[in-house]
């Protein structure tokens, strides 16, 4: 019978299901990182629990660690014992971890993925809501709490009920300065924060089709910010060809056979879905959020909706009908589970080149990963951004959610390409926060004011 | 938090009703306040920059103190999957929360934590945030099994997702043991996944 690769996935890591109704689901990789596990294996030492499956685990540190130094100790006592706990936890149960100063460390959804450790047709869980991340490579992936992250340390298993499928097709060819992030805030400015809910979404339409790995993961980052907890997309050649060589993935011809099944396991073309919407990329512009939540955004070039929220209109000192357009920034900030990948950095050094940064703004890059950092740093990515002003730091969660010294100050005004523009997310409670795509976080950088990249784009060979 | 969980048949309380849709995880507990390896304390922190912004916050207000049931609009608790912020709100005394709709993320962690999360329509959740701002006395009970929310002269239709229920009522709510109950079923699942076999 014809069906969607999340029912495909789902079935296939069944154990039962519970009296109550939901499914035992069997999660085949199980992801931490220093905030949301201490107390699960305090909890799991309270009842003498032990890791059931320390091999399918793999920790990383990533929300606390300072950017502009990763010395140890972290001069955050805090910052210090969470990692120095989590270091101990997986010591004592036999879980791989890479510590701060390991060259594999970095934000927990992008080394996976660079790693090899997400792979198609997989069950992914981690107590982190930007786990949908991993669906770009056709994975089923979902952020739990800590004590569902207890769950999975202890039985490897959660109790879920299953979701519904909304198919979500966008076709046709993005224009030159619109990009994935453009796509996802479009995405959810039309179905909402809370259209999401209940549902999965499996994004496609030829412009999925198109689009890299880095951009897939883009969209699937922040299918949670439309109130989907997972996001995917089918696997394709073009995840086939990400995939190989990687550290985790499977090589010789095990490679080959892992293909035919990640290709089975991809929805069929006739699969049935409880909803579909569809989307023409041509329509799309650059866009930015005006409010405190990810759906409130507009194009670039257009004012702000007749009909906004109040509370975040003052909260962000907008007025009813004015333009993004021209917002004066205080600080830019690139990097990020959602778009810290070496492809953002490449867009927003492709504008910054030949500029410099206006003289009032701080502005900062910060690779996912180490490996983002050196595959920057070898095609010589990161002199162009320190001839420009910017800073370039080490890699981590920085200033995307103010759980580490990189925050914003009072109520500045941050051009930025993460995920959340919540009060208070980027670490002050005053600070104001507009979502947009790298390139355009790169152009408001050197502007010192909101812009449409496409007029910087203008100036350079395509 | 106990771990062995009891049958829980209903909540008895007075309310709290605080308004908006789309109150996120951040608001609810900011992040500074995850920098640490316990929960222990998080209660103190709730809501802490909008009570800061607002002298007015239904956290702020003396007449809704020792309330346990917090009435609140759509989308609570969107965004990030940290429990720190069902963990503060059961930790300072909420035992149940009402409201038109819940992330899925938020309304698991609190299950989890035997924190019942109804789902009733906006009108019922306007009538009986109104009754609360203006007689903070009242006495609401929330019943498990009907979804029935009572509250003076008010009867509301709510409900909750099927299992939550289920689990609520017969002590299940937390389902580790029930995870463990038949580990060789897990096992056999592990032996039969292609990429744990190695292809």
């Amino acid at each position: 019978m014809a069906d969607t690769l999340f029912h495909k996935v789902w079935n296939a890591h069944t154990v039962r299901t519970l009296p109550s109704g939901q499914t035992q689901l069997f999660v085949g990789l199980h992801l931490v990182h220093e905030v949301t596990t201490p107390q699960a294996f305090d909890m799991m030492r309270q009842h003498g629990w032990r890791v059931a499956f320390p091999e399918r685990t793999f920790a990383t540190i990533d929300h606390i660690v300072p950017t502009s130094t990763q010395k140890r100790p972290f001069l955050d006592v805090m910052a210090e014992e969470m990692t120095t706990a989590l270091e101990r936890n997986c010591r004592d149960a036999g879980i791989r971890l890479w510590a701060p100063d390991d060259e594999n460390q970095g934000i927990v959804h992008v080394i996976g993925p660079e790693l090899g450790l997400t792979q198609p047709g997989m069950t992914i869980a981690c107590g982190d809501s930007h786990t949908s991340t991993h669906g770009a490579l056709g994975a089923i992936a979902f952020g739990i709490g800590t004590s569902q992250v207890r769950d999975v340390l202890t039985s490897q298993c959660l109790a879920l009920d299953a979701l519904k499928v909304r198919r979500v097709d966008i076709n046709g060819r993005l224009n030159r300065g619109v990009y994935a992030k453009d796509v996802i805030l479009t995405i959810i400015r039309r179905l909402g924060v809370d259209g999401g809910v209940g549902y999965a979404y499996e994004y496609g339409g030829t412009t999925l089709d198109a689009m890299t790995i880095d951009e897939r993961m883009t969209i699937c980052n922040m299918s949670i910010e439309g109130g989907a907890r997972i996001g995917y997309v089918n696997p394709d050649d073009t995840t086939f060809a990400f995939l190989r060589g990687r550290t985790f993935a499977p090589a010789g011809e095990a490679f080959d056979r892992a293909v035919a099944w990640w290709r089975q396991m991809a929805s069929d073309r006739n699969a049935s879905y409880e909803d579909r919407v569809t989307f023409d990329a041509s329509t799309i512009e650059p866009t930015v959020t005006w409010g405190i939540n990810p759906g409130q955004s507009v194009a670039v070039s257009e004012p702000i909706e007749a009909a906004p929220d109040d509370e975040a209109l003052a909260f962000m000192g907008f007025r009813r009908g004015a333009r993004v357009l021209g917002t004066r920034i205080d600080v830019a900030f690139i990097g990020s589970c959602t778009n810290g990948r070496l492809s953002d950095l490449e867009e927003a050094a492709r504008v910054v080149r030949g500029h410099h940064v206006a003289p009032h703004v701080k502005a900062l890059i910060v690779p996912g990963s180490r490996a983002v950092s050196r595959a920057a740093e070898a095609r010589g990515l990161h002199g162009v951004f320190i001839a420009a002003g910017f800073e370039w730091r080490g890699a981590g969660c920085s200033m995307c959610l103010g759980m580490n010294p990189d925050r914003l100050e009072g109520n500045q005004v941050s051009a930025s390409s993460s995920n959340r523009n919540f009060k208070g997310r980027q670490g002050s409670p005053t600070g104001r926060t507009l979502l947009m795509s790298p390139a355009m976080v790169a152009a408001a950088a050197i502007a010192g004011e909101v812009v449409d990249v496409r007029d910087m784009l203008d100036a350079v060979p395509a | 938090m106990s771990l062995q969980p009891s049958a829980i048949s209903h909540v008895e309380g007075r309310g709290l009703p605080l308004r908006g849709d789309d109150i996120d995880t951040d608001r609810i507990m900011p992040a500074r306040f995850l920098v640490a390896v316990s929960f222990e304390g998080l209660d103190r922190h709730l809501f802490e920059d909008d009570r800061a912004a607002d002298p007015g916050h239904a956290f702020n207000t003396p007449r809704y103190a020792g309330a346990s049931i917090l009435i609140v609009n759509a989308n609570f608790g969107c965004g990030s999957s940290r429990e720190h912020a069902p963990q503060g709100l059961v930790r300072f005394g909420i035992r149940a929360v009402i409201g038109e709709s819940f992330s899925d993320i938020f309304q698991g962690n609190a299950s989890m934590l035997g924190l019942p999360c109804f789902m009733a329509d906006r009108d019922a959740v306007d009538r009986l945030q109104t009754l609360v701002e203006s007689t903070p006395a009242v006495a609401i009970n929330a019943d498990i099994a009907s979804g029935e929310i009572t509250a003076g002269s008010l009867r509301l239709a709510a409900t909750l997702p099927p299992a939550v229920r289920d689990g609520f009522l017969s002590g299940q709510w937390n389902p580790t043991a029930m995870l463990l109950a038949r580990f060789d079923e897990v096992r056999a699942v592990a032996d039969r996944l292609p990429y744990i076999r190695g292809f």
